[in-house]
């Protein structure tokens, strides 16, 4: 029920956001885009609509808000969260001689972590006397009401009904003020309404993340820093794929040159890309432990094969007529290697860095996952550990910042560095 | 006085599965320096495959090519090619694509920086000179690759279909530019084309060859490119004589295309 109407207004924000900045924002397009019958379908003619991203994430972080009382948000905003206050109902004692006698019961229910008052309540009359008890917010309390009952469970005394309804002989009775189970020596059991809100150990509001991110840049997290955390999975990546780099491309250029280069390392390349690096972990764990050489030999081999074959695809895809056509210029074997092959060969490089990068950037967190002293990925599992759900999504979040932030980069050296990339 | 001699020319492609194709057969031919001939045939008549073995990209099954009495053995610098596209360089800038042959013969900039200048003025891509290739049109492309082969001086120029990419007018306005560069440097021109028109237009000479094996079926020796030098080429193509030769041309490559058709049907 809850994710239902959660998907239906989320796609009425879409819609209804669609229909608004079209009606009352957009200008009027006298441009060929207009005319998206012609257009259809041509890829380059779709272009994101800015405004629509901004809703999107707004949106998102509206539902995060909402579900988690946060204060960021007005609070007519937020989904109902858990009940406090004082709670009511009044349950039928039955004796065992078959008189019944009527009792209130309140209950006061008081924010996590707080002082409260404990509430008293008048006996009232009858055999049967009223109760009064009180318990943190959230949390389900037993109510004893026969010690102060004039007969008592002991002596054949039973609850028979709750604010007049009877109780069922499994689950729960749902009534105005929360719901009752009749534990199995016949005591109450009421839990006052949950509401839809997350309990921060599943998902805190935005600003314990916020809040969270300072504290941990300041104090560290296990005997580091979070920037030192950060810092050890980019630097591992960073060493890691250069050193990649440093042998995959020559391999790939020898094997896009040399049959016998192509022929010697074609099984080894062939058979180690298709291998996860996650599936590399035990072994170089076994090999060369959980420090830093391990992590930087397995991201080697993460970006070794991905770089040997961008490169041996950027050297195979040279037209052949650019190399006739530097022959017949005059150039030598080294002249066309270094001034047609090589260049020609820089776009397919620049995929696979962007490649390999990406793939690094997912095998350091998983290896760091698995075992690390330091790290983002030791970071969030050792704080799943202890239920700290602030600090695993602050580093989830941390984590797709950084990747993404990697790929722009590389987006934009490859912009500048290979302006001519598919223009050949 | 460079002369470029063909001599009994044969090439046969062996293919994976056993069998071969005759690309060339008894192929003999000499140019003189500073002629143009220029190549019609139907499509698979070798006439690419002739050109690559100028060049000295291919070697020949039998017969061999000589230039100036030496023999052709691989690629260099004698013999220039200009293809039909895709063969600039495209992340250097136009003056680096036309500065290449002198920069890789280990020449000073001072050697050949002014003749390059030059040669980009004459080819009309005087404010182009520090763009990208990418940013050219198709047509000054094509001009960039021309003098690109003019600035390394080849004794040979081979064109394969250098122009077939090109709109009508301006390949019209790229046939005037090879005619003018013919006559002022004199260079010995090759140029491979599918337009009769083009044929007769650029070839002081004209071969045409017919395939299945490839060889010479015919050849013409044609006023048409002497009178086209710095005149509209339009005018040309009014000259009856013009007419009646393209006619003669076209129906002869319409047979040998028929005649194709033909035993291909035959063979099925
Ligand atoms: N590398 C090769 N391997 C096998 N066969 C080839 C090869 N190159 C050319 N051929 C064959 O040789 C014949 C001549 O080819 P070529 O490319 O020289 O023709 P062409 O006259 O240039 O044709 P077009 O006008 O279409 O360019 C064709 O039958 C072709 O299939
Ligand atoms: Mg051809």
């Amino acid at each position: 029920m809850i994710p239902l109407s959660l998907l239906l207004f989320y796609i009425a924000v879409f819609t209804g956001g669609f229909f608004i900045v079209k009606r009352f924002f957009a200008g009027p397009k006298n441009d060929f885009t207009a005319l998206k019958t012609v257009t259809f379908g041509d890829e380059s003619a779709v272009v994101p609509a800015r405004s629509a991203s901004v809703i999107s994430i707004v949106t998102l972080f509206v539902m995060w808000g909402a579900f988690t009382g946060s204060n960021l948000l007005p609070s007519f905003l937020h989904v109902s969260g858990p009940f406090i206050g004082d709670a009511r109902f009044t349950y039928t004692l039955e004796s065992p001689d078959g008189t019944r006698d009527d009792a209130d019961v309140l209950v006061r229910v008081f924010p996590f972590g707080t002082e409260v008052e404990e509430p008293t309540i008048e006996p009232g009359s009858g055999f049967a006397k009223n109760d009064a008890v009180s318990v943190s917010q959230g949390r389900s309390v037993t109510i004893l009401f026969d010690k102060n009952d004039a007969v008592t469970r002991k002596e054949g005394a039973r609850i028979v009904a709750v604010d007049g309804k009877p109780i069922p002989a499994e689950g729960p009775l749902e009534i105005d003020a929360g719901s009752i189970t009749m534990t199995g020596k016949g005591a109450l059991r009421f839990a006052p309404p949950l509401g839809l809100q997350m309990e921060p150990i599943w998902l805190p509001p935005p600003e314990y993340v916020v809040t969270r991110v300072m504290e941990t840049a300041q104090d560290g997290f296990r005997n580091f820093t979070l920037w030192e955390h950060l810092g050890y999975s980019l630097f591992r990546v960073i060493v890691g794929f250069a050193l990649g780099a440093l042998v995959g491309i020559p391999l790939g250029y020898a094997m896009g040159l040399s049959n016998w280069f192509r022929g010697w390392f074609d099984p080894i390349v062939e058979f180690m890309r298709p291998i996860p690096p996650l599936a590399l972990i035990p072994l170089i764990i076994i090999w060369f432990g959980i420090g830093e050489k391990g992590k930087i030999i397995l991201l080697f081999l993460a970006s070794l094969w991905i770089m040997a074959i961008a490169a041996r695809a950027g050297v195979s895809g040279v037209r052949i007529s650019k190399v006739y056509a530097a022959y017949s210029l005059g150039a030598s074997k080294w002249q066309i290697l270094r001034h047609v092959i090589i260049p020609n060969s820089l776009p397919d490089i620049f995929t696979g860095a962007r490649v390999a990068m990406g793939v690094c950037w997912g095998t350091v967190v998983a290896s760091e996952l698995v075992a690390a002293e330091v790290g983002a990925g030791m970071m969030i599992i050792v704080a799943s550990k202890f239920q700290q759900t602030d600090i695993v999504i602050m580093g989830i979040i941390l984590i797709g910042i950084i990747g993404f932030g990697i790929d722009v980069l590389m987006r934009w050296a490859e912009r500048v560095l290979v302006p001519w990339k598919g223009k050949g | 006085m460079s002369e470029l001699k063909i001599d009994n020319l044969s090439m046969r492609f062996d293919l994976p599965n056993g069998s071969s194709v005759q690309a060339l057969k008894d192929v003999s031919l000499t140019l003189q320096s500073g002629e143009l001939m220029s190549v019609l045939g139907p499509s698979g008549c070798g006439k690419t495959t002739l050109l690559n073995i100028l060049a000295g990209f291919l070697a020949p099954t039998e017969g061999q090519v000589l230039l100036n009495g030496q023999k052709v053995t691989g690629p260099d610098a004698h013999r220039g090619m200009v293809f039909q596209q895709g063969a600039l360089f495209e992340w250097m800038s136009v003056r680096d694509n036309v500065s290449f042959g002198p920069r890789m013969a280990g020449k000073a900039p001072s050697d050949y920086a002014e003749e390059v200048d030059h040669l980009l003025d004459i080819v009309g891509l005087k404010d182009f000179k520090e763009k990208a290739i990418y940013e050219l049109s198709g047509g000054m492309q094509q001009r960039v690759a021309l003098a690109r082969c003019l600035a390394n001086h080849p004794d040979v120029i081979l064109m394969d279909e250098p122009l077939g990419a090109l709109d009508a007018l301006t390949r019209e306005k790229m046939q005037s530019l090879v005619l003018k560069l013919w006559k002022e440097t004199g260079k010995t021109i090759i140029l491979i084309t599918h337009s009769v028109e083009e044929a007769l237009l650029l070839g002081e000479r004209l071969l045409v060859m017919a395939p299945r094996p490839g060889r010479i079926h015919k050849e013409y020796r044609l006023p048409f490119a002497d009178a086209g030098v710095g005149a509209d080429l339009r005018e040309v193509k009014k000259n009856p004589e013009y007419t009646q030769k393209r006619e003669e041309i076209l129906s002869m490559i319409w047979d040998m295309e028929e005649e194709i058709m033909g035993r291909t049907e035959a063979a099925q």
